[in-house]
């Protein structure tokens, strides 16, 4: 089911959390809400689902205006942060939970919710845990049970909360592996929260950029990365290295290969992804200096230091493969050559 | 783990003082034989100082049972009355944001605050044949002051808090998103309410209604203002302790008092075990 969010305002008090929020997702897509803390994802999803009102503006799902629907009659599915499972149920009572609230005329008979609650539960891959109490389960058990729970009601629209926020960092890798293939399976429209950029690029089929309650960018996770549509998504999604252009920086930049425009307008910078730079041992003096390397497994990340004259000392970090940097035998404080390869220019 | 450990770090260095620990315990211990237990012993030897057939036949006699009915009807109106109202008003002070939170929040409170005595003068000031509405209740002939309807208001009032009090700091640490994730599966309001919210209250909800109705049961200061202690009429079970008491009989006060005395530890036995079993519940739901 398609959704589309026209003129979305919320405030709480003074504090405006959205604002004239435009937004269309296709029918099928997987999408991520990313954004910093505060910026109003969570309240968007919120107002999706019917928990929070919005101020104006409209939504429709599968173009049917939902605005003014209860919470109960959207057809949403909501997975909470903190999973919200019912305490005092059992793991089946929980999925079942949804089938059994429904009115007498369209409820399921209690064999049909039995047989469906094992389905949904198989699904998840913890059928065998049907009849423990929620306190019982690992915090990536109870995610599952909490997204049986909201299948239960086969939505329209699956609404997660930092699905994975609460949760351990190798648990996390692989329930992200396991929502992907999910979604796949059953192709129900779904948006997700996250503050971390990695995950949304992971997970997600589109990617919305969100701060300061607007939408920043929306697009595809290769065009969100390659294309990023001004500073802050480029810097929130991923690493960059930002140059404030001056025509000593030009000229630096230069050097290193960039293409740089000779008319420049004032105040326009250059972000350079860490893996866009290549480094090479020098041969005589250059103005960067290697500081220190860590290892990120495949990867080495390079710290530089950039000493140009009438500038401070500037950090700029460059990635690599492990074997390639071994091979250029660099020590602390040597002299390195950059060669630039791509960037991205803001003003 | 960590907890473990520093628990047994803070009783060491809490326990070097052993006399202190000892002296303490031993004034607290004392204080609560002195004050409680022997006058409860005192309350049930009295009561029984002429034999048993004295102490039935006190108990039976007609202004004691209706005193005893009397309570247990005022008790009867008050409990179920408070318990919505607790429930509503615990709900309306964690779920929503409204103006005049806060001092709904005090209001609630004013009758722990506010001496009993001067709850029932209030009473009579706004009641009372010299009070506001007094003319137009004489008019059209309604009794309040002096009579049942009084002495449930009174109570009312008195018992007002117990139940809300039990349940705000629960709900509160609670939230509320099991109830939100339960109208996403299409609850409707009184679902939720049935399903998720009362299953997770109910142990704290019975404390609070079983301490409500002890106060409903016991009450005497504004009661006592309130009721005009007509014999038969408007006793209730603690004002026909006291006015038997004045007149000499003693085997009736007391054996009145034994009574509210067994209310006292039957309550103190079932507030122990809901305790307990809230406890429970919450020790099982951090795991």
């Amino acid at each position: 089911m398609s959704i589309v969010l026209s003129n979305i305002s919320k405030n709480f008090g003074d504090f405006s959390a959205l604002h004239d929020i435009d937004l269309e997702i296709p029918e099928g897509e997987l999408v991520a809400l990313l954004g910093p803390s505060g910026c109003g994802k969570t309240t968007l999803l919120r107002i999706i689902a019917g928990l929070e009102q919005t101020d104006k503006g409209k939504i429709l799902l599968n173009g049917e205006d939902k605005t003014d629907f209860h919470v109960s009659q959207r057809g949403i599915g909501f997975v909470f942060q903190h999973y919200a499972l019912f305490r005092h149920m059992t793991v089946f009572d929980n999925v079942a939970f949804g089938m059994r609230v429904k009115d007498k005329k369209v409820r399921p008979s209690e064999a049909e919710i039995t047989r469906k609650t094992h389905a949904l539960l198989e699904l998840v891959q913890l059928d065998w845990l049907h009849n423990r109490f929620p306190d019982q389960l690992s915090g990536g058990q109870r995610q599952r049970i909490a997204l049986a729970r909201a299948l239960a009601v086969e939505p329209s629209v699956l609404l997660l909360d930092e699905p994975f926020g609460a949760l351990d960092a190798s648990v996390r890798k692989d329930l992200r592996q396991w929502l992907r293939s999910l979604h796949h399976e059953l192709n129900v429209t779904s948006i997700f929260v996250t503050h971390d950029q990695e995950e949304a690029m992971e997970v997600a089929s589109q990617v919305v950029v969100l701060n300061k309650g607007r939408i920043e960018q929306q697009g595809s996770p290769a065009e969100i990365y390659d294309h990023p549509a001004n500073v802050f998504v480029s810097k929130f999604i991923g690493q960059t290295n930002e140059f404030t252009l001056s025509h000593f920086t030009a000229d630096w930049l230069k050097q290193t290969g960039l293409y740089v425009n000779e008319n420049f307008a004032p105040e326009t910078v250059a972000h350079v992804r860490p893996h866009d730079i290549e480094i090479t041992k020098a041969t005589n003096e250059t103005p960067v200096t290697l500081k220190d390397w860590q290892h990120l497994g495949a990867l080495i990340r390079i710290e530089l230091v950039k000493n140009l004259p009438h500038q401070t000392p500037k950090s700029v970090f460059a990635e690599m493969p492990n074997a390639q940097f071994k091979s250029l035998q660099l020590n602390r404080g040597d002299n390195v050559d950059l060669k630039i390869r791509h960037a991205h220019w803001f003003n | 783990m960590s907890a473990v450990i520093s628990r047994t770090v803070h009783q060491n260095t809490l326990g070097d003082a052993n006399w202190v620990r000892q002296s303490l315990i031993f004034t607290a211990l004392s204080f609560l034989i002195l004050f409680l237990c022997v006058p409860l012993v005192l309350v049930i030897f009295q009561a029984f100082a002429k034999g048993f057939d004295a102490y039935a036949s006190a108990l039976t006699q007609k202004d004691m049972l209706a005193a005893m009915r009397l309570t247990l009807f005022t008790a009867l109106i008050t409990v179920p009355l408070n318990t919505v109202f607790g429930v509503a008003a615990a709900w309306a002070i964690t779920r929503f944001e409204f103006r005049g939170k806060s001092l709904l929040i005090t209001l609630i409170d004013l009758p722990f605050s506010v001496s009993p005595v001067i709850s029932g003068l209030i009473f009579v000031l706004v009641f009372g044949t010299q009070g506001w509405m007094g003319e137009w209740l004489l008019e059209h002939d309604i009794k309040i002051i002096f009579a049942v309807p009084g002495i449930v208001l009174a109570t009312i009032f008195i018992t007002f808090p117990f139940v809300a009090r039990q349940l705000i700091p629960l709900m509160q640490e609670m939230g509320s998103e099991e109830e939100e994730a339960s109208l996403s599966l299409g609850a409707s309001g009184w679902q939720m309410f049935f399903k998720i919210t009362l299953p997770n209250i109910k142990w704290a909800l019975l404390y609070g209604v079983l301490l409500c109705n002890a106060r409903a049961m016991g009450e005497f200061g504004a009661v006592s203002v309130v009721s005009g202690h007509i014999r038969s009429l408007t006793n209730t079970l603690p004002l026909h302790v006291e006015v038997s008491y004045n007149e000499y009989d003693s085997v009736s006060a007391f054996a009145g008092a034994s009574v509210l005395a067994a209310l006292a530890v039957v309550t103190l036995i079932l507030k122990t075990f809901l305790e307990w079993k809230q406890k429970n519940d919450r020790a099982t739901a951090s795991l």
